[in-house]
């Protein structure tokens, strides 16, 4: 490859934004600037626009009446759906269920509810980076009020038992509130919230080729939550502040262009995975696919190179222009290792050098090919080096 | 508001013949600190610096000349004519001032009579001063030996009035005792140990070693940002970054891995010296604390020292860890250089390192590398960069 390429293999932490919206900001300077709340025609304009969006997406969840709130992006949906469940429903209970891998921002949340005297069951994946419903089904108190699992994986990609544990939630006679954090999921793959029962459901704009700054949580009818924040009538009151509707006709390009394509995206993208994987696993021994391939996201694969430290490739491979992600960093004095891939118990020599590879409809043959060849030629280089060290 | 302050240096002041000297780099460092406010000046007087400054650049005055090296301390002072009757005014004024801020009860008049053809003597002064004080604010009472405050009046060419001493670094003028050459890492001491000499007068510049891509780029721009920070007290800070790792690599394959540790050190501390010859520097800065890590045993002192024919300073060798710590949360430093970005690299640390590394042994090793050419090679791509305080 002599083209100087740029690969960039970080999809699962934020996507490029499409081309189109730079026209679509451009649009909100010179037209759509209004605030939705206002009386004059211009803000009847925005908020229709926004109104709209908001159709889109709930038409694409096949819900029927539930309620679609945009908030800042997913760390604040979750952190919305959970403390906003807790506090409507905790005179039914305290008991929180969740698992030992889900975002920091779930785990934190819950971890903060902790102090203030809810009690969270902590499922532990089985190492093939999936939750097991028999888990769930333990774990559930006649106190429990909240269950919240992740749709797909943000680190090794795995898609839990949504329909399933959703079932199961279903047939309760206390129902506990179903979250989902569908972050790495929407729009990627086709969500039935309906069908799924999922009571909660937050997502992300940026993960789409939309912008940073916007997220929204789906909300059931019937279903109850508290603010955390306390302002104006946006949002029923559930989440005051003027929208951002620079972010909000943003995601409307982003999800109308996945509602056309999402079939494509994901058949490509799961073709570019496998040819990815395959040659990884064929060209260099000892590797590792952390979390069961054949249940997860083609967008993110974990892989576990033994003997390299995952940071020092990451930087190697940046030097080549391609950009990937790792849940361990180097550093001596603390061994900073993914919690996601302790979770799914992980030998220690195998996470220190795990690399996340995540792709997006952006993603195209010949940039795997490139990143490939530099993989496979940094992770040999790196061995053999480290073996020709004096012990 | 103040447009006045007055700066009282020390160990300047006991300098024989070449108190000017120190002097006039001391001005010359105030007025660079000053650089991009307006109308401002620095005059000398009687073994003070008054800096006459715009009454709105107060505060921010006060925040750049405190930084200053050879600078005891200072106060906002007014000045008014060598008459009693101004010199009353403005001192009950003054006092006033401290009161609205504070519920104290006591206070004495400081006065010294610099210009003896002033009318009063010293005691006199006092004695007028604090009668008029006293008789103009009720509640008040003079206290000679412990007082809640004191207004401070001193009578030279013009009479200077203040209430307020804010205590600075001390030290010498940067720039009055040559350039030495620091060992910049991304940890606690180094920077420590360069503000500490750069304190002494010394004008520092930093070297910086790095192992991209084994070591990340934010290690590099923590180092960055802790060379900044010392450039708001040396006035600029020029620094250089170079790569280690072939050498890291060579050392790896080679040696045996227990002295990965101390042979890196070695390349450092040579790859300082050249570089300190070329910039004409003439002593190296190490933030070497005796006993703190295995390779800074007395053993491995000797190791490094050997390596090189510049004096080596380590302004932190004797002191604790707690003591480093608490000047660098003081000036700044300490929150950067506990950043979780590793500068060197971790890759290659052996578990077990060699504490005692023996003389003759670690030249052995060495003997089984090119190390002229090694050190050649890396200076090849050194990267070079200069900070101001502004580019905090």
């Amino acid at each position: 490859m002599e083209k100087k390429m740029e690969v960039y293999l970080d999809n699962a932490a934020t996507t490029k934004p499409n081309k189109e919206i730079k026209d679509i900001v451009n649009n909100s300077f010179d037209e759509l600037y209004a605030n939705p709340s206002s009386l004059h025609t211009l803000g009847v304009r925005v908020e229709r626009e926004i109104k709209e969006v908001k159709k889109i997406i709930l038409k694409d969840l096949s819900s029927s009446d539930g309620k679609m709130i945009f908030t800042s992006g997913g760390t604040e949906s979750n952190n919305l759906a959970i403390k906003g469940a807790v506090n409507a429903y905790k005179r039914l209970g305290k008991h929180i269920i969740t698992t030992e891998f889900e975002h920091k921002s779930i785990l934190n949340t819950v971890g903060s509810l902790e102090d203030e005297g809810f009690k969270v069951t902590y499922i532990k994946p089985n190492s093939n980076g999936l939750i097991e419903l028999n888990d769930i089904i333990s774990a559930i108190q006649k106190d429990t009020i909240l269950v919240s699992i992740m749709f797909v994986n943000n680190e090794i990609g795995t898609l839990q038992p949504i329909k399933e544990i959703g079932k199961y939630l279903s047939t309760l006679k206390n129902k506990p509130i179903f979250h989902v954090d569908g972050v790495q999921a929407f729009m990627k793959m086709k969500i039935n919230v309906e069908e799924l029962n999922i009571d909660l459901f937050s997502f992300s704009a940026h993960k789409i080729h939309a912008l940073k700054g916007l997220g929204g949580l789906y909300v059931k009818k019937g279903i109850r939550i508290k603010p955390l924040m306390f302002g104006g009538q946006q949002e029923n009151s559930l989440r005051p502040g003027t929208e951002n509707t620079i972010g909000i006709f943003a995601l409307k390009n982003a999800v109308l262009d996945f509602i056309k394509n999402r079939e494509n995206y994901y058949n490509n993208v799961k073709e570019l995975k496998r040819a990815f994987v395959n040659s990884i696993t064929s060209e260099l021994s000892d590797v590792y696919i952390n979390g069961d391939f054949s249940k997860a996201s083609p967008y993110i694969v974990n892989i576990a190179f033994v003997g390299v430290k995952g940071e020092v490739l990451l930087h190697y491979l940046e030097m080549k222009k391609i950009y990937v992600s790792t849940g361990s960093a180097c550093n001596s004095k603390t061994k900073s290792f993914s919690y996601v891939l302790h979770a799914i118990n992980v030998p220690d020599k195998l996470k220190e050098g795990s690399i996340r590879f995540s792709f997006s409809k952006f993603t195209t043959k010949n940039e795997i090919k490139y990143a490939l060849d530099e993989i496979i030629f940094r992770v040999n280089e790196y061995r053999s080096m480290m073996k020709n060290g004096k012990k | 508001m103040y447009n006045l302050i007055m700066v009282r240096y020390s160990e300047i002041a006991l300098k024989g013949k070449n108190r000017s000297f120190f002097e006039k780099i001391l001005i010359s460092n105030i007025k660079h600190s000053l650089k991009g406010l307006e109308n401002y000046r620095v005059l000398k007087e009687h073994g003070r610096v008054y800096v006459e400054f715009e009454p709105k650049d107060y505060e921010e005055v006060i925040v750049r000349v405190k930084k200053i090296f050879g600078i005891v301390s200072l106060s906002p002072v007014v000045r008014v004519a060598n008459d009693m009757d101004e010199i009353y005014k403005v001192s009950l004024i003054q006092a006033k001032k401290v009161l609205e801020n504070n519920k104290y009860k006591t206070f004495k008049i400081e006065a010294r009579r610099g210009n003896k053809s002033f009318e009063y003597k010293s005691p006199e002064i006092a004695r007028m001063v604090g009668g008029y004080i006293l008789s103009n604010i009720d509640e008040l009472n003079v206290d000679v030996h412990n007082p809640d405050f004191s207004v401070n009046v001193e009578v030279r060419n013009s009479t200077y009035v203040f209430t307020e001493k804010i205590d600075c670094f001390g030290g010498m003028p940067y720039r009055s005792a040559g350039k030495a050459m620091l060992l910049l890492s991304g940890g606690i001491d180094s920077p420590v140990a360069g503000f500490l000499m750069g304190k002494r007068g010394l004008e520092i510049e930093a070297v910086h070693y790095h192992s991209y891509p084994f070591t990340s780029e934010r290690a590099k721009e923590k180092v960055m940002d802790l060379a900044k920070i010392l450039s708001k007290y040396f006035g600029r800070l020029r620094i250089h970054s170079i790569n280690i790792l072939e050498i890291q690599k060579q050392i790896n394959e080679n040696c045996p891995s227990e002295e990965m540790t101390i042979l890196s050190r070695v390349f450092m501390m040579k790859l300082a010296e050249k570089l300190a010859e070329k910039n004409s520097c003439k002593a190296l800065v190490t933030g070497e604390s005796l006993g703190q890590v295995a390779s800074q045993t007395i053993e491995g002192l000797n190791v490094t020292n050997s390596s090189v024919k510049l004096p080596v300073f380590r302004p932190l060798i004797a002191m604790d860890k707690i003591e480093i710590i608490r000047v660098a949360e003081n000036i700044g430093s300490f929150e950067t250089s506990i950043l979780p970005f590793e500068d060197c690299c971790t890759v290659f640390l052996p578990d077990r390192v060699v504490t005692k590394p023996k003389l003759e042994k670690i030249e052995r090793s060495l003997s089984l590398l090119d190390v002229e050419k090694l050190i050649d090679d890396a200076l090849e791509n050194i990267e070079t960069q200069i900070f101001h305080p502004e580019d905090l």
